[in-house]
């Protein structure tokens, strides 16, 4: 049922045309933050703003959406986005990745593979991948004009000379066809090589820092790292506790005060469909959800 | 104002604008697919392609270039009506519209700045036939290469040399369309 | 056995339906009106209307108790209303020399023509909480002996020093001023965009900013001129018509502050300028927006920087917003469970390789 009182998808048409005029000119510079007019938007910034506007720009009446926060399509956050479309422009909902035409997703890439004719949005807290070695924006604009990303390096590798390791575990930054280094959103590096060569077409909102930026289908995405120091996508060493998934990546949920705990999937419709498909794991309940 | 120039717009701008933009993002997310976009009725010579893509994505921020033989008062009169986009020269256009011949030379259209490499213009070619063949087509968006029947290679491979700057390219014939990013390395066929 | 936590909705629903009755509170005291919030709380209704970019007092004050009295939640409410408005065109510039004053104050002459109005400030009330204000059934008190609003056009103090040449020109522009809710900041600001920036900035943050420059941190020498509140008509050209028409009035409070003098060997010495305009009464507000104002010209004014944050543009424009602001913050209570084990994961690596590397020494 839609919400008559807004427009479709909320967003008035001037404005989702001028979100769609930067999704396209993100699309054609890959990697590269276009500025767009960020509206505020009856959810506050930091709540997936620029996620929700990309979402509102792209949606048709005929898409299947999904939305999840932390891999999951229960938590809160994500119900209420859901909730917001759903009553705004109408539009189906799903849990399952693979009935989805857009997913929406704050932290995590759906371990499911992605396919062609699906769109990813992930919302943004801070595109601009430099920030934290500059925080100005005048002089990391700079920086991405004139491919200065030497700062990066020399961080990556002090890392190294302090850990023995590259020390960053989340929102890990990738160079996008050997040019513009991104920043690919607070997902855990052990994403970052789904970002790759992925078949569906991945766009990125930041609203309050007004920027989008994209990913065409099949793009050439690289974790910065060193020849002597590769990058490697790691997770806690356990298997899913629900359904012995080995590969996915896994939350730790503490089970009591004496060090009690256990490993399940982030990724809920993933860890479902397995535990649907027959596959348990040391703790998991067959066909439960 | 020609009475038809109120004529062919979108009947439900939110819906027919929403799928219009998809098929557009899709031609642009993949260079070298046809995408089928419907909904406008613009009096010729535009087609109703082209007339989807501008009632989507231009508005009266962004200034449009109808070049050649699209520069007539009918389509003046619609992108006005439709649109209420400014009417510019080349150089200041965000868009510009026509068939390759037109607007040239095309580097006078804007191909952005080495800090804003957004603020380029998109072409909105006519073409009297679209097809998947001809130049070879490889890059962002495209698995392994792609193929696309340009009415040219060499000023889509000068506009490529200039990445990131540059301009990026809509292919429009009847209800049709594909893109050309400036992302995308061209191969004469 | 364990069962992954369900029920995201009613939760929601839940909290929601709890906010609404703690947001009513005891139904045994009567519910405050829209009105009664706009009359009675005029200076808080002023302050959601300046940092909510959107001059309705009736919409604030229902904003201020919708938010249950958080402005900056108000401040939000009248943001996300706002931003869905159509544009029906742009006014022309308000005329402040043609305001109808209600305070109007010079610190730099004892008099000048228009006069000093006092008006209704709280500049000299002792502040002794007073208990009458408590007591039921309180009566309006008689009404003052108060001055008419002037209606005569009040000459600016800055105009009259002009004549003189004694402050710096500033020179009138015709070109319509950027609107920062429908382009991204672009930086290097402008003047105009500054501006706009700072007047619907947190009053807080304008407030420590304009302290800051006080105390030392980008000193501009500033002597209020004029600080003015009163109504100025608002006037919008009419193309159809040719001209323009009175389409409402808005009471603004404006100041104008006189710094300290630049010169050099061609240009004899002339102070300087800062500029404050804010909707409603918020003298507060005006005067710590004319002193970020001066403080954010010294490029234009040739002076140096000297590394004080209310100097610094990009610093001051990108943490004005208190709407920004509060949800960047608050948004870290949103589960960010991934990548803190993303985190976890890690240590737990780093301390057990660094605890082998400790003990193979040992």
């Amino acid at each position: 049922m839609t919400d008559q009182a807004y427009n479709f998808a909320y967003l008035d048409e001037q404005t989702k045309g001028m979100i769609r005029r930067a999704i396209l000119k993100g699309l054609a510079v890959p990697g590269y933050q276009v500025p767009f007019a960020s509206r505020e938007m009856p959810m506050p910034y930091g709540w997936g703003t620029g996620g929700v506007q990309v979402t509102a720009a792209c949606l048709t009446p005929e898409d299947t959406l999904k939305v999840i926060d932390q891999g999951a399509d229960d938590t809160t956050n994500a119900v209420s986005i859901r909730k917001f479309f759903q009553r705004t422009a109408g539009v189906a909902v799903t849990e399952a990745t693979t009935e989805a035409s857009i997913i929406q997703t704050r932290h995590r890439i759906p371990e499911t593979t992605l396919s062609a004719g699906q769109i990813l949005v992930y919302q943004v807290p801070i595109p601009e991948p430099l920030r934290f070695l500059e925080p100005r924006e005048t002089e990391t604009r700079k920086m991405h004009e004139l491919e200065e990303y030497g700062l990066m390096q020399v961080k990556l590798y002090e890392d190294i000379a302090r850990h023995g390791q590259i020390a960053t575990a989340y929102a890990y930054p990738v160079r996008v066809e050997g040019r513009y280094v991104m920043d690919p959103s607070p997902i855990p590096k052990f994403d970052n090589p789904k970002l790759s060569g992925s078949a569906a077409i991945q766009l990125f909102g930041a609203g309050r820092e007004q920027r989008i930026y994209a990913l065409p289908p099949y793009s050439d995405v690289v974790s910065l790292d060193f020849d002597d120091h590769p990058f490697t996508a790691s997770k806690a060493a356990h298997d899913c506790a629900l359904c012995g998934a080995s590969d996915s990546y896994l939350d730790e949920v503490i089970t009591d005060d004496a060090g009690g705990r256990m490993f399940v999937c982030s990724d809920t419709d993933f860890c479902g469909g397995r535990r649907a498909g027959g596959h348990l794991g040391a703790l998991g309940v067959a066909g439960a959800l | 104002m020609n009475p038809a120039a109120l004529e062919g717009g979108f009947t439900n701008a939110a819906v027919q604008s929403a799928q219009a933009f998809r098929a557009a993002l899709e031609a642009m997310a993949r260079p070298g697919t046809l995408q089928p976009i419907t909904g406008a009725a613009p009096p010729a010579p535009m087609s109703p392609a082209a007339g989807a893509l501008l009632l989507t994505l231009c508005d009266s921020t962004t200034p449009v270039h109808l070049a050649g033989a699209h520069d007539c008062a009918a389509l003046r009169d619609w992108v006005t009506f439709h649109c209420g986009a400014p009417l510019v020269g080349a150089r200041d256009a965000s868009f510009a519209l026509g068939t390759w011949e037109a607007p040239q030379p095309v580097d006078r259209f804007a191909i952005g700045l080495p800090d804003y490499p957004d603020r380029a213009a998109t072409l909105i070619v006519e073409t009297t036939a679209l097809g998947q063949t001809g130049a070879r087509l490889r890059g962002p968006g495209i698995q392994t290469t792609a193929a696309l029947s340009l009415p040219e290679s060499a000023a889509f491979q000068a506009n490529h040399a200039l990445f990131p700057l540059g301009f990026d390219c809509f292919f429009a014939c009847e209800g049709q369309i594909a893109a050309l990013p400036r992302s995308t390395i061209v191969e004469a066929a | 056995m364990y069962v992954a936590v369900k029920g995201g909705e009613r939760a929601i629903e839940n909290a929601h339906a709890w906010l609404a009755e703690e947001r009513r509170g005891d139904p045994g005291i009567a519910e405050m009106s829209i009105a009664q919030i706009r009359a009675q709380l005029a200076l808080a209704v002023n302050r959601v209307m300046a940092e909510g970019s959107l001059y309705d007092p009736d919409l604030a004050a229902l904003a201020i108790k919708q938010a249950r009295g958080d402005l900056i939640e108000a401040v939000f409410l009248i943001r996300a209303y706002r931003t869905t408005l159509p544009r029906l065109g742009s006014s022309c510039p308000i005329e402040t020399a043609q305001m109808a004053v209600i305070r109007r104050i010079s610190a730099t002459y004892k008099d000048l023509p228009g006069g000093q109005v006092l008006g209704p400030t709280f500049d000299y009330t002792h502040r002794l909480l007073d208990f009458k204000l408590a007591a039921e059934g309180e009566m309006p008190p008689p009404p003052a002996p108060t001055a008419p609003a002037s209606c005569e056009d009040v000459p600016h103090v800055t105009a009259m020093l002009n004549r003189d040449g004694m402050i710096q020109t500033e020179l009138r522009g015709t070109a319509t001023p950027p609107d920062l809710t429908r382009t991204p900041m672009e930086l290097p600001a402008n003047r105009a965009l500054r501006l706009q920036a700072i007047t619907r900035g947190d009053e807080g943050f304008i407030l420590s900013m304009a302290y800051s420059t006080q105390r030392g941190y980008g000193r501009t020498h500033a002597f209020v001129g004029e600080l003015r509140i009163g109504t100025v008509a608002v006037a919008m050209e009419i193309a159809e018509l040719g001209f323009a028409v009175d389409i409402g009035a808005i009471e603004v409070t404006e100041c104008e502050t006189v710094n300290q003098f630049t010169g050099s060997k061609t240009e004899p010495p002339q102070f300087t300028r800062g500029y404050g305009l804010v909707f409603g009464q918020t003298e507060r507000k005006a005067i710590a927006m004319s002193l970020v104002d001066r403080a954010l010209r010294w490029r234009e004014l040739g002076e140096d920087f000297v590394g004080a944050p209310a100097q610094d543009e990009e610093f001051v424009l990108m943490h004005a917003d208190n709407v920004q602001a509060t949800g960047f913050l608050e948004h870290i209570k949103l589960p960010h469970y991934v990548d803190f084990q993303a985190e976890l994961e890690l240590v737990r690596r780093l301390r057990a390789e660094a605890l082998a590397t400790q003990e193979a020494a040992e």
